[in-house]
């Protein structure tokens, strides 16, 4: 028998991801559909029946009327398929238990379908320590489709779910051809399915308590007028003191290893152009990136548990009437937020903002979020320039950072202001957003998250850095005849853009390291590390930040973070640009201003350092 | 009265829609806004303004008060 196609549907926050990770145990791929880049995840699971099923997550949608990107994707593939695939075979339909009488609609509409459905009452249990009590066999009976429960917090709680998809499927008819979507989405339809679904609820709902009480107690603070502005600026400070000051131990270790590994490998390797090559073209370029590893880590640990925990969208119902001044929706604070990890992340996010002239401005300003591949350009420069005192009870080091952080984020609300009031103007979106019940994180999502993101910055380090570190050491080292940095083939490309680059303070080394920087921006770090490893030669043992120490005066170092608060170099971020804008005038448009701005930051940042006789 | 209007810690219920914004309309509907539903503002943003965060039911649900306006309930008593 072939594979079954099954479609997750729901609502945004009804445990999607949780349960398609519990099913599939994870292994998910993500597929590009053509034409929009929204990316699906599917992943394979066999039930306990012997049936195999491919099972696609699709973005959360509350009814059939497609607004936002992502909302289209879901509901087109749902009814219609796509890119000449047959829509799923059947959907498993997931709804909130909490939330029955509030959602249960969505469940009459993706029944509107008419395709084989199971409804999966997901989260029974946190339900039920709310108090609700839902007659299940009465749902299924007023439903006419199959209705299981699933808990959140156990894997056992999915063995119904399992044992019924083995029952059901067994008689589900082949898949027709794709039908087109016929399904009305007007008011009064919607409007007369509502009323449907609410004498369904007040059937099956046998006691609903009041509202979850944890939530309303936490959101009694955290949605206070006064304090819970407060409490989200302490919550932003706190996690970037937390990535700066955590991460310490764990970046000595790493950058400890690293330099045993070059000792190491320095005197088992005999001198040569191998020995060379390995010590200071690839562990010099790729460890020093690697050490930053360990800040990585716990930044993302914040973002993914502020999302986890449901607090991400009390922060944008905070910052919308900011945003709304300079032109942007609340919502564009979770894609901005995000953009604090990686850009991608958070342009794609940015679908789920239904008005295109918003979301084209939060996409344009997203580079601007201090991403965390940042995070090893300004901690190797802060470490080397910047003395670790205390002001306070804050480290000055850490204050630096933070600065960094805000500058990002003043410019790129500026941009916004200005982008909103030229060339994206149209009118602002409705804001009508739900807030999820909090609750813990689930563990193993949490870790499958954060390790997709690591291995996405480890995979990185061992592709596009490894890579640029061997050619850019090749490029400094050769020809052999070359004495001085400045013979080599580096040397000479470097001289090119030294003379651009010379009234910002920049010198050849930095030029030289801002080329292969391009392809990302801790690369920048990686070709410092080579090219001083290259350089120093085997007096270089104090590390890159020693190195520099000797070699950068303060204004130019001042003036090399001012760069990167701006600089779009990553072609990945680029390509997301292009992507998601669908056009090459909006993403030369991004990268022409980000790259305007970070000559003139740099510039400015120099000449001022410098006057100031720092 | 309309949405908007209904002031902090009273329960009241949905009656109906403004007419004139069906797309508005059906994104409320959509997120779970129907008639005889039971909703209570539940906070403010900051300043006191916009956003307006709504108890639906027993979901949570923020709108901004030209949202809210097209919302009408009963006065509460």
């Amino acid at each position: 028998m072939s594979r079954l196609r099954l479609a997750l549907v729901g609502a945004p926050n009804s445990g999607k991801s949780t349960l398609f990770n519990g099913l599939t145990g994870g292994r998910a791929k993500v597929a590009n559909y053509s034409g929009v880049t929204v990316e699906t995840r599917s992943g394979w699971l066999q039930t306990p029946g012997g049936i195999e099923i491919d099972l696609i997550d699709l973005p959360g949608i509350y009814g059939l009327k497609a607004r936002s990107t992502d909302e289209r994707i879901a509901i087109d593939l749902l009814c219609n398929g796509r890119d000449g695939e047959a829509p799923p075979d059947g959907m498993l339909v997931l709804i909130d238990a909490a939330h029955l009488r509030t959602h249960l609609h969505t469940v009459l509409q993706m029944r509107a379908i008419g395709r084989p459905m199971i409804v999966v009452l997901n989260m029974i249990d946190l339900a039920e320590r709310d108090g609700l009590k839902i007659d299940v066999a009465r749902l299924q009976t007023e439903l006419g489709v199959p209705v299981v429960t699933a808990r959140a917090t156990r894997a056992t709680g999915r063995a119904d779910l399992l044992a019924c998809i083995d029952a059901e499927t067994a008689h589900w008819q082949a898949p027709g051809s794709a039908t087109e979507n016929t399904v009305n989405t007007r008011d009064a339809d919607l409007s007369a399915l509502q009323g449907e679904a609410r004498a369904i609820a007040n059937k099956a709902i046998l006691f609903e308590p009041a509202m979850n009480r944890l939530t309303r107690q936490i959101d009694h603070f955290v949605l206070h007028p006064v304090a819970g502005p407060f409490i989200l600026s302490a919550l932003l400070f706190f996690m970037f003191q937390a990535v700066y000051s955590w991460s310490g131990p764990f970046m000595d270790a790493l950058e400890a290893g690293a330099a045993a590994l070059g000792q190491l490998a320095g005197n088992v390797l005999p001198a040569g152009w191998v020995h060379d090559l390995v010590v200071d073209g690839i562990i010099a370029g790729v460890g020093s990136v690697v050490v930053f590893l360990p800040q990585i880590v716990i930044l993302f640990l914040f973002i993914l548990a502020l999302e986890a925990s449901g607090y991400m969208a009390r922060a944008a119902v905070l910052m919308d009437e900011l945003m709304l001044r300079v032109g942007l929706n609340g919502r564009a604070f979770i894609p901005l937020l995000s953009s604090f990890a990686c850009a991608i992340p958070g342009m794609m996010s940015a679908r789920t903002i239904d008005n295109e002239r918003d979301r084209l401005t939060t996409i344009l300003v997203a580079p601007l979020m201090t991403c965390s591949a940042r995070l090893p350009v300004y901690t190797l420069i802060i470490g080397a320039f910047i003395p670790p005192d205390t002001v306070g009870v804050f480290n000055l080091q850490g204050i630096v950072m933070f600065g960094l952080y805000l500058t990002g984020v003043v410019s790129a609300v500026t941009v916004a202001f200005v982008l909103k009031r030229t060339v994206t103007k149209g009118s602002n979106q409705v804001l009508i957003m739900e807030l999820p019940t909090y609750k813990l994180p689930n563990p193993r999502d949490f870790l499958f998250s954060l390790w997709g993101h690591v291995s996405a910055f480890l995979k990185r380090a061992g592709t596009i850095i490894l890579t640029t570190s061997i050619i850019l050491w090749f490029l400094a080292s050769y020809p052999s005849s070359a004495t001085t940095l400045r013979d080599s083939y580096a040397g000479m490309i470097g001289s090119v853009l030294e003379k651009l680059l010379a009234p910002i303070g920049f010198n050849l080394e930095i030029a030289i390291a801002l080329v292969p920087g391009m392809a990302a921006r801790e690369v920048a770090v990686g070709a410092l590390g080579t090219v001083y490893a290259i350089q120093g030669g085997e007096e270089n043992v104090e590390g890159l930040a020693a190195a520099l120490q000797g070699a950068w005066s303060l204004p130019t170092a001042l003036a090399f973070l001012a760069w990167y608060v701006f600089a779009p170099q990553c072609f990945a971020t680029l390509a997301t640009a292009r992507r998601e804008t669908n056009s090459w005038a909006w993403t030369g448009f991004m990268f022409g201003y980000l790259m305007v701005l970070a000559y003139i930051a740099a510039g400015a940042t120099f000449h001022i350092a410098t006057w100031a006789g720092l | 009265m309309t949405l908007d209007q209904l002031p902090k810690g009273r329960i009241c219920r949905v009656t109906g829609f403004a007419s004139g914004c069906e797309d508005l309309v059906i994104k409320l509907r959509e997120i779970g806004f129907a008639e005889s539903d039971e909703v209570e503002l539940m906070h403010r943003g900051p300043l006191g303004a916009n956003p307006l965060c709504f108890r639906l039911n027993r979901t949570l649900i923020a709108l901004r008060s030209d949202e809210a306006r097209a919302i009408q309930v009963d006065a509460p008593a």
